[in-house]
């Protein structure tokens, strides 16, 4: 009860004309942030940081909350309507929400993220309310082993049920695996698959440079192909009525994504090795798997745009939990956020919420205002955002160009990844072309340098025997699952043999 | 929003000037465009912690005209964060928060062409040292129930650190020997991992540094057994060191922040200004005191001095550890 009386006054105090204020202005410009390719939370909190110190501290921590939230819906905004991921949060958005974009269902994709992210966070904070404490300690529980499983669950998604071509699937995978590898080994230290011994490798290939050029540049190359440069501009007639429709129809077909992102995202978001890129990425995943129509899954899902926008925003709260109660930041932009609480001399880790309950609450009453305000504007902002798909593709593809270009010197200052990006733009455009799925390739790019430190120390754990994914009780049942799932192409092609063998002979 | 900061960076400053004229040539210098702040070490860890207080306190004391931007680059024992800032194209806009990796991954690997005599030397802010911890549910309460432990395990004790070779093996390796104990080593990308998996009993012990593993001593998880301090510890008095066990062995992790080779002069003086200002600051001092840091302050040719004292320190530790 002590809990719901300080969250109800957070909340209040979120309200006061002040700090409202500062919600509005910092989901705006959080929108716009986070819309921005190349520019994600992390960047917005990061530039916004020293305003903070002209306000309260109460109304500083409110004003972040909003900046990160708003910048977490503006993600969605470019990767549907540009098919350029706003942020590595929002690249799973782009799967199928560019597609519902080009059949000229912007506004359909745009209301559906919104409200998935809505639903998302309101999850995710009714979790953080419930559980805390709770989830701190499944947090804890998670060691090397369970980690590794639940990755190779995630890439299961990926294989099992999709619907796409097998081999093509697992050869994304590998390829993927193999770019994430690039750079530093983490357990020995030494440097890895350094190509041509450029050092702009050494670093590793960073995750937005990638998606970037496989979706902003390789798509742009793909319309040029596909159209020939004749591009039947789609021009999306934007009504009240039609947002209300537009409303009942992304809740009829997004609800069951947008259930599986809330629940997956927030529980990824709450290991600290994870975050919500690989949440999103998940969410995806399983949401494709349990869906009836996979094969819809990439050519403009509902719930391809609402499961990986619910689970970025219910794993952004949830990585608020590890910050908090055990001090290690789930994401970048969190990590900010904790520098600006120490400078407030708020010390985060398993006392916090027993010493300072008032901030702690306080500061989830105010997620719930950010969430709304967040949700209210955003919807607000859709028929600007639409207005941007009027412009004709001769006049959109040199600006998606361009803002890729900007957007990947954004994020590290340094034009090797200018060069790289360009190079995957092309690569992506060429596996299209060949059939082979890019949604899997990114996965394992996020996955794979969280998987292999992972298994490498589950196995010096035990000594090398892999026995230990099957006999930990969180980690076998993972495990267990994961292969089933992986296996079970395998296992339908079996079945399928002999009833086509015993045709012959009967 | 523009104009109040400039006037309250003016105020600043006019303190900073009648307080200290010496420091009036600074001004000859200033950032253009935001500082990459490079962290050699992932994000939890008693380097990552320090970055962010210190980018903190820049922050709110209005210190920099832009902004200082902490960056991780942990990997390979700090080795990719050594040669972000080696080969960084604005050296008067990059600067390192060290740990001791600084001296020792480039002696582990030779072919990564880092010559830390060529970087630039800031500020020493502190140097940290390292305690073993044990979770309280191991029912280990002394240094000496610990050896019996890990002696009777037989090679299964399971401890936690960082990479190969970094500060964590170091310890853990000269603790080994002088003990004759078989320690079953995971490597993790940061303290803040390392202390999150003894928390949650993944692994058996660490040696963490007291800011990664305070707040789980205050919340009673963490049971601190053996300072490797030259003294014992204030925050920790009832902590025996290794120095009184007999053994003449001691070990901290240096929390310096350099600049990267090539770094003007008017720059380096800049940033020796600005760091100095946040070591004096009442904040930096409180948190070396109730993060147990020892104060080490150097100017700029100690400071070149004491990284060849520790190079030739971490080159004897390599060798007698078989690294």
């Amino acid at each position: 009860m002590d809990v719901l009386l300080l969250l109800a006054d957070g909340m209040l105090v979120s309200l006061q004309p002040l700090n409202l204020m500062m919600i509005i202005i910092g989901v705006t410009l959080g929108l716009f942030i986070g819309a921005m390719p190349g520019l994600g939370s992390v960047n917005g909190v990061a530039i916004l940081l020293p305003v903070t110190f002209l306000v309260p501290p109460s109304s500083a921590i409110i004003f972040l909350a909003a900046i990160y939230y708003g910048a977490m819906y503006g993600g969605a905004v470019s990767s549907i309507t540009l098919g350029i991921p706003g942020a590595s949060t929002a690249v799973a958005t782009t799967f199928d929400g560019r597609p519902l974009a080009k059949q000229g269902r912007a506004s359909l994709a745009l209301v559906t993220a919104a409200l998935a992210s809505f639903v998302g966070g309101t999850v995710a904070n009714i979790l953080f309310t419930l559980f805390a404490p709770l989830l701190a300690s499944v947090a804890l529980s998670f060691g090397p082993p369970e980690v590794f499983a639940l990755m190779l669950l995630a890439f299961a998604t990926f294989v099992g049920l999709g619907g796409d071509d097998i081999p093509k699937t697992i050869f994304s995978i590998c390829f993927g695996l193999v770019l994430g590898a690039i750079g530093f080994d983490q357990i020995s230290g030494a440097p890895r698959l350094v190509l041509f011994d450029y050092n702009g490798f050494l670093q590793g290939i960073g995750f937005l440079v990638l998606a970037i050029g496989v979706y902003g540049i390789g798509e742009m190359l793909w319309t040029i192909d596909q159209t020939r440069g004749d591009v039947t501009a789609t021009t999306p007639q934007m009504t009240i009525k039609g947002m209300a429709a537009d409303t009942k129809e992304a809740a009829r077909r997004g609800w069951k994504g947008t259930a599986i992102g809330s629940f997956l995202g927030f529980f990824v978001g709450i290991l600290p090795a994870a975050g919500a890129t690989p949440g999103s990425l998940m969410a995806y995943g399983v949401a494709k798997m349990v869906s009836r129509n996979p094969e819809e899954f990439g050519k403009g899902a509902v719930g391809g745009v609402a499961a990986p926008e619910a689970a970025n925003n219910s794993a952004s709260t949830g990585s608020m939990l590890p910050m908090l109660t055990l001090g290690i930041p789930g994401s970048p932009t969190t990590a900010i956020l904790l520098g600006g609480m120490v400078i407030w001399g708020l010390v985060p880790g398993p006392r916090l919420f027993v010493d300072e309950q008032q901030f702690v609450w306080g500061l989830i009453g105010s997620f719930y205002i950010s969430n709304l305000a967040a949700v209210l504007i955003n919807l607000a902002f859709i028929p600007v955002f639409i207005w941007m798909l009027r412009m004709p593709f001769t006049i959109l593809a040199p600006v998606i160009f361009v803002l890729s270009i900007t957007g990947g010197y954004a994020a590290t200052r340094d034009m090797f990844d200018i060069w790289l990006m360009v190079g995957f733009g092309i690569g992506a455009f060429f596996m299209r072309k060949f059939d082979y799925p890019l949604a899997p390739a990114v996965l394992a790019i996020v996955l794979g340098p969280i998987a292999e430190p992972t298994l490498r120390q589950s196995l010096l754990l035990s000594s090398g025997d892999p026995s230990i994914f099957f006999t930990r009780p969180v980690a076998g049942p993972i495990t267990v699952v994961a292969l089933i799932l992986i296996f079970l192409p395998a296992l339908k092609f079996l079945r399928r043999r002999p009833a086509k063998g015993k045709r012959p002979a009967s | 929003m523009k104009f109040s900061k400039r006037t309250l960076f003016g105020f600043v400053g006019a303190t900073v000037l009648a307080a200290a004229p010496i420091q009036a040539f600074a001004q000859d210098w200033e950032p253009r465009k935001p500082i990459d702040f490079v962290i050699m070490a992932g994000a939890g860890g008693g380097a990552d912690q320090i970055a962010r207080f210190i980018q903190a306190v820049a922050e709110q004391q209005d210190l920099t005209t832009r902004p200082l931007v902490p960056n991780n680059k942990g990997g390979g024992s700090g080795a990719e964060a050594l040669i972000h800032v080696n080969t960084a194209s604005d050296p008067d806009h990059t600067i390192l928060v060290t740990l001791n990796s600084f001296f020792t991954t480039p002696l582990r690997q030779e072919n990564l062409g880092i010559d830390i005599q060529t970087f630039t030397p800031v500020a020493m802010m502190g140097v940290d040292p390292f305690v073993l911890w044990v979770h309280k549910d191991s029912g280990i309460t002394t240094f000496e129930e610990y050896v019996a432990k890990v002696q009777e395990m037989d090679g299964e004790f399971v401890m936690g650190g960082t990479g190969a070779g970094q500060e964590d093996s170091i310890v853990i390796a000269y603790m080994s020997g002088a003990y004759d104990l078989d320690i079953k080593y995971i490597p993790y990308d940061g303290g803040g991992a390392v202390a999150k998996d003894l928390a949650g009993q993944q692994i058996m012990a660490t040696v963490n540094n007291p800011a990664e593993a305070k707040g789980f001593y205050e919340a009673g998880d963490f049971v601190p057994l053996l300072a490797f301090s030259d003294e014992r510890m204030p925050a920790y008095p009832d902590v025996p060191t290794i120095k009184e066990m007999g053994h003449d062995f001691s070990y901290y992790n240096q929390r310096a922040v350099v600049g990267a080779p090539g770094m003007s002069d008017e720059a380096a003086a800049y940033y020796q200004d600005l760091f100095t200002t946040i070591y004096e600051s009442d904040e930096w001092q409180g948190y070396l005191t109730s993060e147990s840091l020892s104060p080490l302050w150097m100017d700029a040719d100690a400071q070149r001095d004491y990284w060849a004292l520790q190079v030739e320190n971490h080159q004897n530790l390599l060798a007698a550890l078989g690294e």
